[in-house]
């Protein structure tokens, strides 16, 4: 067990849930609410240092009564130490957790895919969009275990929405490093770039698509 | 040929004229566009390692006048879609085809590309025929190099039996009101599980 589930518990107190070892590694269970307080503790303290965020991701149990885990899998390199941090989100609760991108940088596109994948909101993300699938994808949360595998769209409606993306209409004016040319671009994606435009969610063809 | 029987009155109409010249014009220009094909790679995943090798010294697709890669659309003959296609790539595919000039053909390498292979999911486009119409699939996972051979010869045959005559072949299919290539039903048809995917259900 690493030093470090000792030391939160005596810092955070009851904030801080069971922990235990599992193939050497150290899993300490963490309230939703302290998640980004704990985090930055841990980075920030002298004696943790856990200065790299390995990865950011979500589980859902087959299990339905289980809730929704998030994980963070923190390394600290100083130290060459290994912490897994876990918080569960009921799944009847509003799907919400603050974001850590303020903490570590590096979050940003982790926790959107999260949110991509399984809809779970990071308060406080600079820019939470869909990452993996287009953004004006209407079907839902693929990771999610009640998401049909094929989808929910019928086949031919899944073909017509695709093929309705705006491609060009994909980055923010600040993702693009042709930002400071803005003026040498043509006005009409200009004034697209210029609106954030992302494409509408295309109108569902009035007969039910879904077929089976 | 010459040697067929007496030359009948109907036979030297005009239009038998007319028809020997088109022929004749048919081969020709068949005969060139078949024999210098400039393939456009649209290469997602591991079919355009194998289309790779197809292009390189020890297959050569130089020996099929295809030697000269366009990665442009706009001087390309032949789209060539070596791997999957996500439903997010599905607009792209559809505009590289779109801006490819007449005459134009679009070939299929392998199982993902033709008909969504193991890939029966949220994410693929279950055959790019539902996106843009295709000449030539090419069955295999990947295919061997001698397989897109094989598949570039079967373009190349089909190539040769197009005619001036059939302007319709020229024709810019463009997306119907239904912001489809294909009826709904049809791309459904298309799109419907097979194998060991029939044993996963749509619903929840």
């Amino acid at each position: 067990m690493s030093p470090s589930v000792g030391a939160l518990r005596a810092r955070f107190g009851r904030a801080i849930g069971r922990a235990f070892v599992s193939c050497g590694d150290t899993v300490v269970f963490v309230d939703r609410v302290a998640i980004r307080d704990v985090l930055r503790w841990l980075k920030e303290t002298p004696g943790q240092e856990f200065n790299y965020l390995v990865d950011l991701t979500a589980v859902e149990y087959r299990d339905g009564e289980r809730p929704l885990e998030v994980v963070y899998e923190l390394f600290s390199l100083g130290r060459r130490a290994q912490l897994r941090v876990k918080v569960q989100l009921a799944k009847e609760t509003t799907l919400e957790l603050d974001s850590v991108v303020p903490v570590w940088r590096g979050a940003d596109w982790l926790e959107r895919e999260v949110y991509d994948m399984f809809g779970i909101a990071f308060r406080g993300h600079p820019d939470l969009r869909r990452i993996l699938m287009w953004e004006t994808y209407a079907e839902g949360f693929p990771l999610r275990k009640d998401f049909p595998l094929r989808g929910r769209f019928s086949r031919s409606e899944q073909v017509r929405q695709a093929l309705n993306i705006h491609p060009e209409a994909h980055y923010s004016m600040e993702e693009l490093s042709i930002a400071e040319a803005a003026q040498d671009l043509p006005a009409d994606m200009r004034e697209r770039l210029r609106h954030g435009e992302r494409g509408t969610v295309p109108e569902r063809p009035p007969e039910e698509p879904d077929g089976d | 040929m010459g040697l067929s029987g007496p030359t009948t009155v109907q036979s030297m109409s005009p239009n038998w004229l007319t028809t020997r010249l088109t022929s004749l014009a048919d081969w020709a220009v068949n005969w060139g566009r078949a024999n210098s094909l400039w393939p456009m790679p649209f290469g997602t995943a591991c079919c355009a390692i194998e289309f790779m090798a197809t292009a390189a010294s020890r297959f050569d697709l130089a020996r099929f006048g295809m030697e000269r890669m366009a990665f442009s659309p706009r001087q390309a003959d032949v789209l060539l879609c070596a791997g999957r296609l996500p439903f997010k790539l599905a607009p792209v595919i559809r505009r590289i085809y779109d801006q490819m000039p007449q005459p134009k053909w679009v070939i299929s390498m392998g199982a993902c590309a033709s008909s969504g292979g193991i890939f029966d999911n949220y994410a693929m486009v279950q055959g790019i025929d539902t996106v843009v119409p295709v000449d030539v699939y090419v069955p295999g996972c990947p295919p061997r190099p001698e397989g897109l051979l094989y598949g570039i010869l079967l373009l190349h045959k089909k190539i040769k039996g197009e005619t001036l005559a059939d302007r319709s072949l020229r024709d810019e299919q463009i997306l119907g009101a239904t912001g489809l290539r294909l009826p709904p039903e049809t791309v459904d048809e298309l799109s419907e599980p097979f194998g060991n995917s029939v044993h996963q259900t749509r619903s929840a």
